[in-house]
């Protein structure tokens, strides 16, 4: 066992609450609302006692865990929990799971985003359960006048085997609950782990193949109206007046007004970014009236001009530019192409870059291209507010609550302790609801009317209101020396309005000679993160570009991975180097052995691809098959290093969910922008991946490891979208530079 | 505004609704059925997918004057305890991931078996293609559609 302590920082990171008073559940009011009871109880819990913030543990042994983090189909509702049974060493099935609330207090990093929910709970989780059971081992110490350190616990059940004392967690429940939280706790062996590493069922699965409201747009309330926007059609227009005489007599309208998102004199932490800051609103009585009145509803709108704003992202401040204009996708691709001409600003370099590809025996130069996404959530943006003068109750999905909260409490100029956030499953996030201007909007709409309300953004609204992946530009040069090794590198990126380059990542560290530099460009559509943000782009480009270095070099596309990483691993080029080139091989070599890589097949077509990224290692083999032109992939075979793994079926799902993505946006995802209109605006336009296209099979590997977990949601995401690029080589002799692939 | 009696999961219900609202906003706004999702309000996506007698329908298109006595199966009333062959099959091959697109797949899937209880693969991938999910958990269901008709053969 090791010993940790439960302190973290100045403070307690669990705190003791006494006995439940206001606390206590009781039985029957949870026993009716819960759909299928996971045990067969002998008895129905009489009452609940709070063992700290994320733990309940009923008078008949049934343990309640709030699941800290919001849900968006990454599984953190199973895992997080199943994290916290672990150490408190109970039955799964004795586990009821409740989405936690917003509370600061009780909880830390209560988002998610940048796959870190397990990998920065990991810890406090598991001492959370930790600290549990030592409680109510102390508990039985006491009640049984023996020494904690002769009691043992086994699924639920403290036992002194010399007295032949044993009693259930629940009887020593309401002692626990009174005791001060140790100093220190013990947690267990990695190889005593009997939940953590066994596949657990998503506890809501019954619940979503039985449609029950799960979901924010699912929030209905006594008196409740429904509110939708209208926002100006083009980035870089401002509005200027609503035209609302035809709109508002329209059946079940209550309200037209317009709203204003920030105060003009806040200044924006990194995830209040907002598409349009002054908008219309229309409310009414149902969906349907106010999606009529919105077609009649017309609004003028005016240019904008360019403006600087200061901005700070945790804590350090930053300048963001806003030029005025109607921007284009075919001026960004010249601006783009005219950054990438110029010199830029060089961030790393090693070796003599300049005299490496004078001597070089070969050079390779290749440009990679790739549009804005929209996010498309399928649930679309949405929330629900009852701000009152007394109290603001907003209840939805979102990514960040925790930053939202504080950016709300400014606009409302009500204290962090009146407002109280909800969260509901998300469906869907990728990026998108960590900028919940929607939030502020609902509540805003909330206060004017006096009412609880709930603002839903059509599709239309959603994607044409978006907080987009940025469009991407990056020239790669390679030189080659007379024996066909990778000698010098360069690589220069840009983007609008951000560079995707991570300086210090591979091949950087591997190459003797290596220069790196970046460029952006500034731009009114807005933008932000996206599923594994960057290196969805990096990975895609880098990737390719390899594969046709080590065409160019005679060598197969993983042998000459494989001699760089050994290069970054025995001799490594610079200090900084981000990544670990021995779990890097490792997942190359796995999905090397497990898809039989190497073995001819006359109309299987394959490309390989591996990345680093959110500290995890993701390596890809994809089979291609062409039919009638048309390129189909077969299968995926996937390996990963992203430490301990928790559920293994959850994590196989989410790998699954990032590789099919992966190839629906290499393939179709797009948005272009004509005069800062955005060309698409629904599902009949922005192609997605449909189930005909998805591999017919994807298999996913773990690589066994002791390592703490590491990030899972977005690492399978990034490399995919050049498995698929080479494997189309492969399929048609032709190299796919600019993304979508595929024009639909 | 109009009456209309309709025959929902077994049961009658009268809304009092604009005659054009599409069947989607009166199960969600006016009868508190929100398993039937909203994604797209243009019969591209197939989360509002329902059953309108024994046939599978889009019903963000779907006015409710439209409807006359065919009788409404949402994902609420596709079984009365949640034990639906599909329902189990979703259940065992964990298929959700953010969960939002499933009940309109599912109820998608049920309609295609009640057609034909053993259809091919290409049948699946043919009906299914009409519903988007974007955590793309494509493969998953295709599978779960598999072991429920195996399963239902008995
Ligand atoms: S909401 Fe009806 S098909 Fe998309
Ligand atoms: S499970 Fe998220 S859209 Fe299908």
């Amino acid at each position: 066992m090791s010993t940790v302590s439960t302190k973290i920082g100045r403070r307690f990171f669990i705190k003791s609450s006494t006995l439940a008073g206001g606390g206590i559940m009781l039985g029957f009011n949870w026993l009716a609302s819960c759909q299928m009871p996971k045990k067969e109880l002998s008895s129905v819990p009489k009452e609940w006692f709070k063992i700290n913030g994320f733990l309940k543990i009923s008078d008949n042994g049934l343990v309640t865990i709030m699941s800290p983090n919001p849900e968006g189909g990454q599984n953190v509702k199973t895992s997080m929990p199943m994290i916290v049974a672990e150490e408190l060493d109970v039955n799964w099935n004795d586990v009821i799971v409740e989405q936690a609330p917003l509370d600061t207090a009780n909880f830390t990093r209560q988002f998610i985003g940048g796959s870190q929910a397990i990998r920065r709970g990991w810890e406090s989780l598991r001492m959370t359960g930790a600290c549990a059971r030592h409680m109510l081992k102390q508990a039985a110490a006491q009640a049984w006048q023996v020494p904690l350190e002769e009691l043992t616990t086994a699924s639920g059940v403290i036992q002194h085997e010399k007295t032949g004392h044993s009693a259930g967690y629940g009887e020593m429940a309401s002692a626990a609950a009174t005791l001060p939280v140790p100093e220190t706790v013990e947690l267990k062996e990695i190889k005593d782990f009997k939940i953590i590493g066994t596949s657990r069922k998503n506890v809501d699965g019954q619940k979503i193949v039985t449609g029950q409201p799960l979901f924010g747009i699912d929030t209905y309330r006594e008196g409740m109206l429904t509110a939708m926007i209208v926002h100006p059609p083009a980035f870089g227009l401002k509005l200027k007046s609503v035209d609302d005489s035809a709109a508002r007599n329209m059946p079940g309208i209550k309200d037209i007004f317009t709203i204003k998102v920030f105060n003009e004199d806040y200044e924006k932490e990194f995830f209040d970014t907002c598409t349009f800051t002054e908008i219309a609103v229309i409310v009414g009585n149902s969906t349907w009236e106010v999606m009529n009145a919105k077609k009649a509803l017309k609004i003028s709108c005016e240019p904008i001009t360019s403006s600087t704003e200061n901005r700070s992202r945790f804590g350090s401040k930053y300048t963001q530019h806003t030029p005025a204009g109607l921007e284009s996708t075919t001026d960004h691709k010249a601006q783009m192409e005219a950054m990438a001409a110029k010199p830029a600003e060089i961030v790393r370099k090693d070796g003599n870059p300049d005299m490496a590809f004078k001597k070089a025996a070969k050079i390779i130069e290749r440009t990679f291209t790739a549009p804005y996404l929209a996010h498309n959530c399928m649930e679309p943006m949405n929330f629900f507010a009852d701000v009152t003068s007394e109290k603001a109750t907003l209840i939805g999905p979102l990514q960040k609550p925790e930053f939202t909260e504080k950016a709300l409490s400014a606009r409302l100029g009500m204290p962090l302790e009146k407002i109280d956030i909800q969260m509901t499953r998300l469906g869907g996030g990728y990026g998108r609801r960590s900028y919940a201007h929607w939030l502020i909007e609902a509540a805003l709409i909330s206060q004017k009317m006096n009412a609880p309300v709930k603002l839903i953004y059509t599709r239309e609204d959603d994607m044409t209101d978006g907080i987009y992946r940025p469009a991407y530009h990056i020239k790669f040069r390679a030189g080659l020396d007379g024996s066909n090794n990778l000698n010098a590198f360069h690589v220069k990126a840009g983007g609008i309005p951000e560079s995707p380059l991570a300086k210090d990542r591979f091949p950087a560290g591997a190459v003797d000679h290596y220069l790196a530099e970046e460029w952006t460009i500034d731009t009114n559509l807005t933008v932000g993160s996206f599923r594994a943000p960057r290196s969805n782009f990096m990975a895609s480009a880098e990737q390719s570009f390899l594969d046709e270095v080590a065409e160019a070099a005679g060598k197969d596309p993983i042998d000459f991975r494989l001699e760089l990483l050994e290069k970054a691993s025995k001799n490594p080029v610079g200090e900084n180097n981000d990544y670990d080139a021995n779990r890097y091989a490792g997942v190359l070599k796995m999905v090397r052995e497990k898809s039989g890589w190497g073995k001819e097949s006359t109309d299987i077509y394959r490309g390989v691809s591996a990345y680093f990224c959110h500290n995890s290692y993701a390596a890809q083999v994809l089979d291609m098959k062409m039919e009638n032109g048309t390129p189909k992939v077969q299968k995926v075979t996937c390996a990963i290093d992203c430490g301990i793994v928790v559920n293994p079926d959850g994590a196989k799902n989410m790998a699954e969910g990032g590789i099919v993505d992966g190839i629906g946006n290499a393939f179709f995802g797009e948005l272009t922008f004509k005069d800062g209109v955005p060309e698409k605006n629904n599902f009949d336009k922005y192609r997605m991946i449909r189930m005909k296209e998805a591999p017919k099979e994807i298999d996913v590997y773990f690589v066994e490891s002791n390592i703490d977990p590491t990030g899972l949601g977005e690492p399978t995401f990034p490399p995919t979208f050049a498995a698929v690029a080479n494997a189309l080589y492969q399929a048609t002799g032709k190299r796919h530079y600019h993304q979508p692939f595929l024009k639909s | 505004m109009a009456k209309f009696n309709l025959i929902i999961n077994g049961n009658q219900k009268e809304v009092d609704v604009d005659p054009s609202t599409p069947v989607l906003w009166v199960l969600r706004d006016h009868l508190k059925l929100v398993g039937t999702k909203y994604g797209c309000g243009i019969a591209q996506c197939g989360a509002c997918t329902i059953h309108l007698d024994d046939t599978a329908i889009r019903s963000c298109q779907l006015p409710v004057s439209a409807v006359g006595n065919q009788a409404i199966t949402t994902i609420e009333g596709l079984s009365e305890n949640g034990d639906h062959p599909l329902q189990k099959a979703w259940v065992a091959h964990d298929v959700p991931q953010c969960g939002y697109c499933q009940a309109g797949q599912i109820m998608t899937a049920a309609a295609l078996l009640k057609a034909n209880p053993n259809p091919t693969e290409e049948t699946i991938e043919a009906t299914m293609n009409g519903n988007i999910c974007r955590c793309g958990t494509y493969i998953r269901i295709r599978k779960a559609i598999q072991t429920a008709a195996s399963n239902q053969q008995g």
